[in-house]
C-alpha cells in the first residue's frame, strides 16, 4: 500500500486494507471484490449507477442490512457481509 | 324489470363484469360447470382492488355468516393449492391471532370453540407459546391462536391463475377501454359500443360496482400497506391483533389495526388501516403514523427494518360486512358478486362456488340467503352496524 | 433508533448539495438568511463535482470557488451529508415546510419557509445481454465510482453510449492511467459534428471537448457504435461492439455503458409540483406550481453545470426575496437554456437500439425481471402488478426510464419514503403531535 493512509475493515470475516476517505463500493471494487448482493436468483450483482439510485451495491454493514455502499464512507473496524442470496 | 331486446346471436351463456380476483372465480366456477363464460374489463386483470391488498387467505368470525363463508373458501383454497403454479405463492404460513391480556385470551379460547363448530382446526397459545412461534413479537403478550391452515397468496397472479384456468375451460377475456360495461339490462350488458347478450351477468366490479348499479351500497374503504425489503424469517406466520375485527367492523371514519404478513419474497407486510374518504387514494400521513406505531406496538423489531414502498387501496365495503352475493331482482339473468371489504381474496373461491351453484340450480355447501343482494331492496337492512357474535375486543 | 429525532429549523432547505444547491445556498447565505443543503452523498458536490474530502484540490477551479465560498458562509449554511430526503410536505397555512429524512439510522426533520429543490439526473439505461455483469457501469456511475475512489489503471475499459458525458468521463479514465480500448457514441458522426459545430459559440466549451479527447487521444473514438453484450464469468470479460452490420468482440475488464441522463422528480412530485415534459416546470424566478418551492438545475431539465449554477443562484435569490438582483442572471439562464435545447438532439437513441434488449435481457434489477414477461402487460402499472418489475427499491428509477425508451411507457410516480429507509424514520417523519423530538439544531 502506498504511503496514502489506509484503514482496516472486516469483509465476509476478512479483514481488508483500505485506502481512507473513499466509499465503501469504492473500496471493494478496488479489492476485487464483485458480488456485492446476489439477484433473486442468486446472480452476481455490483454497482452500477455509483450515487444511490440502482440499489445494486447494498449490504450488510455492521449489522445493518440493506445498506448503500456506495454512499457510505469507510470507517476504521467496518464489518461487511455482501453476496446475500435473495430468497 | 327493465328489459331490451336484442337480437345479437348468442355467443356467451354468462358474462362476468369485472376480472378482478372475485370475477375470475366466477369465471373460472361457471366454465367448469361447462357454461360459455365472456369476462370483461374496462382496465386489465387484477387491476382495482386486488392489486391493492394483502393476499390473506383468513378464517375470520365477525359474524357466523362471515365465518362460514371464509371456512368453505379456506377448504376450497386447499383444495386448489395443489393445482397453482410458483407465482401465485401460495404460502400455508397459517395465522395468529395475537392475545394482548387475559381476557384476551379469554376471547381466543371462545374463537377457537367457534372456528371448531366451522371444521376450522387451530390452537391457543400461551404467552411462551406465541414468543416461541414469533420471536419478534414484544414480550408480555398473553398468548394467541394459531390458525394453520390460513395462508397467503400473491393477488394479481391467483386472480390471472384463475382467469387462465377458466380460459382452459373455453372462457375468454376482454381487457381494456372497449370492454368497459356501462349499462346492464335483462339477460345482457352493453360493454363497450355494442350489446351483449347472455342467460348469466354476473357484476363482479368490487369498490366500482356501485357505479353499475348504484343501489347496491358498496362504498370505497382506503387501506394503507408498507413493504420491507427481504428479511427471511423474521415473521413466519400472518399475525393479525383481534382488534382487527373491530376495525373492520366499526363504520368509524378511520381506524387501524395490527396486521403484519411474511411474503415468500422474505419482504413483510405491514398493514393495516381503515377509511371512508371517497376515492382520495392519496397517502394520509397520520394514518401511515398511526398504522406503523400500532405495528410498532406489537413487534417493536420492525422499526428496524428497511420500508421500501407504500400504497393504498380501496376495499368494496358493506353496511352489513357481508358481501353481495346472489341474484339481482333488477335484470333478469342479472346476479351480483361483489362487497367483499377485506376479504375479497379469501372468499374469491367461496363466491364462485355459491355463484356457479344458484345459477345451476344446486344447493350451495353453505346457506346463501344471508349474502342476498335482494336484502338491499329490503328496509330491514341495517345502516350501521351488523349482526354480529364476533369477538372483537 | 425509534423516537430519536434530529430537528433543524431553517429559511431555505436545498435538496441537493450539487453546483445548483451550493450555488443557491450561497446566495441564501449572503442575503442573510439561513440554508440546510442536504445531499445523499458523502460529500458536496454532487455529481460532476463529486470528490473526496482529501481530493477537494483536484475538482476543477469554478468548483473549488464556489465549494470555498459555500465554506465561508459558516453557520449560516447547515451542510447534512450522508443524509436521505425521504418525504417533504407542505405543512397548513403559511407554516412552510417539512423535510423528513434518515441521516446515519437518524431520523431528521427540516423545517423551512421555502424549498429549493436541486435533486439532479440519473442515467438512463438501455439493458442488453449481460448487462447486469458486475463491472459493467453506468458512464456517470463509472465517473462517480472512480471519484469516490476506485482505481481503474490499468484496466481495460470500453465507454460507450450516448451523450456528451462521454468525453470527460473517458478522460478521466485516461487519467486514472487506465487503457480505455474504445469510445463508442451511437450517435451518427453527422449528429456529433453538428453538436460540436454548436460549440462555437462557447469557445471555452469546445476547448475543454478538445481537452477531453487529447486525453484519450490514444483510444479510438468512433461515432454509430454501441455495446449489443456482455460476457464473462461472474463479471464482465468481454463485449460485442457493433456499427449496425458487422460486431466485433473486445476483451475488456469494466465497461462504463449509458444513453443520457433523466431527472430525478421523485420528491418534486410528492409535493405536488407541475412536470411537464420530464421536467419540474419553474417560471422565471425559478418557482414551481408551487408556492415557496424553487427548483434549479437538471430536474428542470438537463442542461449541465453552467445552467445549474445560475439557476441555483436564481432560486437561491429568489427564495430570499432578492429577485431583482437576479435579472441578469434570468437573461443568461435563458440563453444557456436555448443553446441546450438545439444540442440536445444529437444525442437522441437511435431507433436500433430498441432491439438491444432482449425477451431474456433482465430490465427490472431489483426484482430480476425479463423484458418478455414485461412487454406482455400494456403499461407499466400492469407491468408491475403481473411481474413486480418496479416494486423493488429503486421503485422503477433503473426500468422506468429504460421502458420509457422501449415500450413509450411513462412511469408510476416513486411514492414516499422516496428511498427505503428504517421504518423508524419513516415514522418519525409522519406527524404526531404526541411524540417529543429530541434535539434541536439550527
Amino acid at each position: 500500500m502506498s504511503a496514502r493512509e489506509t484503514v482496516r475493515i472486516v469483509v465476509d470475516g476478512e479483514e481488508l486494507e483500505v485506502k481512507k476517505g473513499v466509499t465503501l463500493a469504492a473500496a471493494l471494487l478496488d479489492a476485487g471484490v464483485y458480488v456485492f448482493r446476489r439477484s433473486v436468483h442468486g446472480d452476481p450483482r455490483a454497482p452500477l449507477c455509483g450515487m444511490g439510485i440502482c440499489q445494486e451495491c447494498r449490504m450488510t454493514i455492521d449489522n445493518v442490512a440493506h445498506r448503500r455502499s456506495c454512499l457510505i464512507t469507510v470507517m476504521p473496524g467496518m464489518v461487511v457481509s455482501t453476496g446475500q442470496v435473495s430468497p | 324489470m327493465t328489459g331490451r331486446a336484442v337480437n345479437v346471436a348468442k355467443q356467451y351463456d354468462a358474462v362476468v363484469v369485472g376480472a378482478g380476483i372475485v370475477g375470475a372465480a366466477c369465471a373460472r366456477a361457471l366454465a367448469i360447470e361447462g357454461l360459455r363464460v365472456l369476462i370483461v374489463d374496462g382496465r386489465y386483470a387484477a387491476g382495482g382492488t386486488t392489486a391493492a391488498g394483502m393476499g390473506h387467505l383468513v378464517v375470520m368470525d365477525d359474524s357466523p355468516e362471515q365465518l362460514a363463508l371464509t371456512a368453505l373458501s379456506l377448504e376450497l383454497w386447499h383444495d386448489l393449492s395443489r393445482l397453482l403454479n410458483g407465482e401465485v405463492e401460495y404460502d400455508p404460513c397459517g395465522t395468529i391471532w395475537v392475545a394482548e391480556d387475559s381476557a384476551q385470551l379469554d376471547a381466543v379460547r371462545e374463537k377457537q370453540r367457534m372456528y371448531a363448530e366451522y371444521g376450522v382446526a387451530s390452537q391457543v397459545l400461551d404467552a411462551a407459546g406465541v414468543a416461541a412461534a414469533e420471536p419478534n413479537l414484544r414480550a408480555g403478550l398473553s398468548g394467541g391462536l394459531l390458525v394453520p391452515g390460513d395462508a397467503v397468496v400473491y393477488p394479481p397472479r391467483a386472480a390471472l391463475w384463475l382467469l387462465e384456468d377458466a380460459r382452459r375451460r373455453g372462457a375468454t377475456l376482454l381487457e381494456d377501454s372497449n370492454a368497459g360495461v356501462k349499462e346492464l339490462f335483462d339477460h345482457g350488458v352493453r360493454c363497450g359500443d355494442r350489446d351483449i347478450e347472455a342467460n348469466v351477468v354476473v357484476v363482479a366490479a368490487g369498490a366500482e360496482a356501485a357505479k353499475l348499479v348504484p343501489e347496491l351500497p358498496i362504498v370505497p374503504r382506503k387501506g394503507h400497506l408498507a413493504i420491507t425489503d427481504r428479511y427471511p424469517g423474521f415473521v413466519r406466520h400472518q399475525l393479525v391483533e383481534l382488534g382487527y375485527l373491530t376495525s373492520a367492523h366499526q363504520m368509524t371514519s378511520e381506524s387501524v389495526a395490527f396486521n403484519v404478513q411474511p411474503r415468500t419474497t422474505g419482504q413483510v407486510l405491514i398493514g393495516s388501516s381503515r377509511e371512508l374518504v371517497g376515492w382520495d387514494g392519496s397517502m394520509n400521513r397520520d394514518i401511515l403514523r398511526r398504522m406503523l406505531d400500532r405495528a410498532a406496538a406489537f413487534m417493536p423489531s420492525l422499526t428496524d427494518l428497511s420500508v421500501i414502498r407504500t400504497w393504498t387501496g380501496f376495499r368494496p365495503t358493506t353496511p352489513d360486512k357481508l358481501p353481495l352475493i346472489g341474484p339481482w331482482p333488477a335484470h333478469a339473468g342479472c346476479w351480483i358478486a361483489a362487497g367483499h371489504e377485506g376479504l375479497g381474496i379469501t372468499t374469491s373461491v367461496g363466491t364462485g362456488r355459491l355463484v356457479a351453484d344458484l345459477v345451476v340450480g344446486r344447493t350451495p355447501p353453505i346457506d346463501a340467503a344471508p349474502y342476498a343482494p335482494a336484502r338491499v331492496l329490503d328496509a330491514t337492512l341495517p345502516a350501521q352496524a351488523g349482526h354480529s357474535s364476533g369477538h372483537s375486543s | 433508533m425509534s423516537g430519536v429525532s434530529e430537528l433543524y429549523v431553517t429559511d431555505v432547505a436545498i435538496i441537493g448539495a450539487g453546483p445548483a444547491g451550493i450555488a443557491a445556498a450561497v446566495r441564501v447565505a449572503e442575503s442573510g438568511k439561513r440554508a440546510v443543503l442536504v445531499d445523499e452523498a458523502p460529500n458536496v458536490g454532487g455529481q460532476i463535482w463529486r470528490h473526496r474530502v482529501d481530493m477537494a484540490h483536484k475538482l476543477p477551479g469554478a468548483a473549488r470557488r464556489w465549494i470555498e465560498r459555500l465554506r465561508s458562509a459558516g453557520t449560516a449554511v447547515t451542510i447534512l451529508t450522508g443524509t436521505s430526503i425521504i418525504d417533504v410536505r407542505q405543512e397548513g397555512g403559511d407554516s412552510g415546510f417539512t423535510l423528513s429524512g434518515e441521516r446515519e439510522h437518524t431520523h431528521c426533520l427540516v423545517r423551512a419557509k421555502n424549498v429549493i429543490m436541486a435533486t439532479g439526473a440519473r442515467e438512463r439505461w438501455i439493458p442488453f445481454p449481460g448487462w447486469t455483469l458486475p463491472g459493467v457501469f453506468g458512464v456517470g456511475g463509472a465517473q462517480a465510482l472512480l471519484k469516490a475512489g476506485v482505481s481503474f489503471t490499468g484496466k481495460r475499459v470500453i465507454v460507450a453510449g450516448t451523450g456528451p458525458l462521454l468525453l470527460p468521463v473517458a478522460a478521466a479514465m485516461a487519467h486514472d492511467r487506465a487503457r480505455v480500448l474504445l469510445v463508442a457514441e451511437q450517435a451518427p458522426s453527422a449528429a456529433v459534428a453538428s453538436f460540436a459545430l454548436g460549440l462555437w459559440r462557447k469557445p471555452t466549451a469546445l476547448a475543454q471537448a478538445a481537452r477531453y479527447r487529447a486525453a484519450f487521444r490514444g483510444t479510438p473514438y468512433r461515432m454509430g457504435q454501441w455495446i449489443t453484450a456482455a460476457r464473462g464469468d461472474g463479471h464482465v470479460e468481454e463485449v460485442d461492439v457493433t456499427d449496425g452490420r458487422t460486431t466485433r468482440t473486445i476483451a475488456c475488464d469494466a465497461a462504463a455503458v449509458g444513453y443520457g441522463l433523466v431527472p430525478n422528480l421523485e420528491l418534486a412530485r410528492v409535493l405536488g409540483c407541475e412536470i411537464a415534459s420530464g421536467a419540474v416546470r419553474v417560471d422565471a424566478r425559478q418557482q414551481t406550481s408551487c408556492a415557496g418551492v424553487y427548483s434549479a438545475g437538471e430536474i428542470a431539465g438537463v442542461a449541465g453545470v453552467d445552467v445549474a449554477l445560475t439557476e441555483g443562484e436564481i432560486a437561491g435569490l429568489c427564495a430570499t426575496g432578492r429577485s431583482a438582483v437576479a435579472r441578469r442572471l434570468m437573461a443568461r439562464r435563458d440563453g444557456l437554456r436555448k443553446s441546450i435545447a438545439r444540442m440536445d438532439r444529437a444525442f437522441t437513441p437511435r431507433e436500433e437500439l430498441r432491439s438491444l434488449t432482449t425477451a431474456e435481457t433482465i430490465v427490472c434489477r431489483c426484482e430480476d425481471v425479463a423484458f418478455g414477461a414485461i412487454a406482455r402487460a400494456r403499461s407499466s402499472r400492469q407491468a408491475k402488478l403481473y411481474t413486480r418489475a418496479g416494486m423493488g427499491p429503486c421503485q422503477g428509477r433503473v426500468c422506468g426510464a429504460s421502458l420509457e425508451f422501449l415500450l413509450g411507457w411513462s412511469s408510476d410516480a416513486v411514492r414516499v419514503p422516496t428511498e427505503p429507509v428504517l421504518m423508524s424514520t419513516l415514522m418519525n417523519g409522519l406527524p404526531n403531535t404526541s411524540r417529543p423530538i429530541t434535539e434541536t439544531r439550527t
